[in-house]
């Protein structure tokens, strides 16, 4: 009863725990699947602490332009978005709360892009002049240190890696009580093509998600900022979407500050 | 020459740190510091008061790689800074190894130091001085112009694995980086370059 290998005493208890008849035999070949099984697959994993997958490629692995010119199907985004606009739903208490459940989702997003765009624009102009280490050192794009580029970033490089195509407009609050509010106008947001708010909810926009990858790009280059989403239908542009950022006081003081030290 | 590389969230939380030597003209890659290995503290001591200098060049300069911004000479150590967009900061404190016959502990500006690794080892010595002449620019003068580059392409090189964790949708920005995939990177890195 002891001596048969282990993977024979597996198969045995699987066709013997049916039948009652034998059930001594069926317990002590149950004990040994488990220790053999719990001892079979760490001499792989316990070097890594860590489950490789099977073709052995972490996502270390993997070459982060890989997918930089590769499309992904609106069909399968608009099902995603309208998956992830439902769940954010569930038990909010109004349109505010959606949209800030909403402007959560994205802001992990934009901390996250904020670190591929750099990533993607250094690599792409290295790879063709990595022989000469001169050309390198002016290409790497400047980190935002003043609002106005951090604002050029968005509107532009940014909007392009999410959406293809730059921003529509991008403008300065003209009132003089809030010089720290600027806007990014997106005359059709791809976010929005496919949603059609009912009418009890009409202040809602689901744009609140691109708010918040936004807000998540300031934040991540040291500007505290506050993005909403705000629906300015024009006759032209049903769809058309105001980004709001509010910058803190804390951006103002040190823009006021850089501008003095003339950084750019 | 000993390394000591860190990274620091945003919030000066760290995420990740190793510690390594060269492994260049004959180093085998483990760090010496010059304090006894009951006081590594120090290393993290030496990286985390230069944190202050970080956050005044960086808005002072629009580069993601700050170069070497502070130096702390009791112990000769060298502090080179990069940034990455997102607001993650890595350090990297380089450490000449401490000549043998020396006193003072400023005085690193000489030729290239030899470790104690080569005490034992059978290489003819002239092939050795060679390739430590070579590499002397990096080991010997921390500041010099060959030595920022490598630490620049050792800080792109890591800031390439840096995205690629933070685009793992399991990270979330702060989270400690505990990947042994990472940790092998880093030092791969660090054998390449520095």
């Amino acid at each position: 009863m002891a001596q048969p290998p282990p993977r024979h005493a597996t198969v045995l208890s699987l066709s013997n725990s049916n039948s009652n008849s034998n059930l001594s035999n069926a317990s002590t070949a149950i004990d040994r699947p488990h220790s053999s099984q719990t001892h079979m697959p760490t001499p792989s994993t316990s070097s890594t602490g860590l489950r490789v997958p099977s073709n052995r490629k972490t996502i270390y692995d993997r070459h982060l332009n890989r997918s930089r010119n590769a499309e992904l199907s609106r069909a399968s985004f608009a099902f995603l978005f309208a998956e992830m606009v439902t769940y954010a739903q569930r038990r909010v208490t109004g349109i505010q709360d959606l949209e800030r459940r909403l402007n959560e989702q994205g802001y992990p997003l934009g901390l996250r892009l904020l670190d591929l765009l750099f990533y993607r624009t250094v690599s792409g102009s290295t790879s063709s002049s990595l022989s000469s280490s001169s050309s390198t050192s002016a290409s790497p794009p400047n980190r935002p240190l003043r609002i106005l580029p951090l604002l050029h970033l968005i509107h532009g490089p940014l909007w392009r890696l999410l959406f293809n195509r730059p921003a529509d407009a991008l403008e300065h609050s003209v009132s003089p009580e809030t010089p720290n509010e600027y806007m990014i106008t997106d005359n059709d947001p791809l976010v929005n093509t496919y949603i059609s708010v009912p009418k009890e909810m009409s202040m809602l926009n689901c744009a609140a998600f691109v708010a918040g990858m936004i807000e998540g790009v300031c934040d991540g280059c040291g500007f505290e900022a506050k993005v909403t989403a705000h629906n300015q239908p024009t006759e032209m542009w049903p769809s058309r979407t105001i980004f709001l950022l509010r910058f803190g006081e804390s951006v103002m003081e040190r823009e006021k500050v850089l501008e003095r030290a003339g950084v750019k | 020459m000993s390394y000591y590389f860190t990274i620091l969230s945003p919030t000066d939380v760290p995420l990740f740190n190793i510690a390594f030597g060269t492994s260049k003209s004959g180093g085998d890659g483990i760090a010496r510091f010059r304090f006894p290995d009951t006081a590594q503290y120090m290393n993290q001591f030496i990286i985390h008061s230069s944190l202050d200098i970080v956050e005044e060049a960086q808005w002072m300069n629009g580069n993601m790689y700050l170069k070497h911004i502070d130096t702390y000479p009791p112990a000769s150590a060298y502090i080179s800074a990069f940034l990455t967009p997102s607001g993650a900061r890595f350090l990297l404190l380089h450490q000449p190894p401490q000549l043998p016959n020396t006193g003072s502990a400023t005085g690193a500006g000489g030729g290239g130091g030899s470790s104690g690794s080569i005490l034992g080892g059978s290489f003819s010595a002239s092939a050795l001085g060679s390739s430590r002449a070579s590499a002397s620019s990096i080991a010997a003068n921390p500041t010099s112009p060959q030595t920022e580059e490598a630490v620049r392409q050792f800080m792109t090189e890591v800031y390439e694995n840096y995205v690629k964790t933070v685009m793992s949708p399991f990270y979330r920005q702060g989270m400690e980086i505990r990947s042994a995939v990472f940790r092998s990177r880093v030092t791969a890195a660090g054998r390449k370059w520095l």
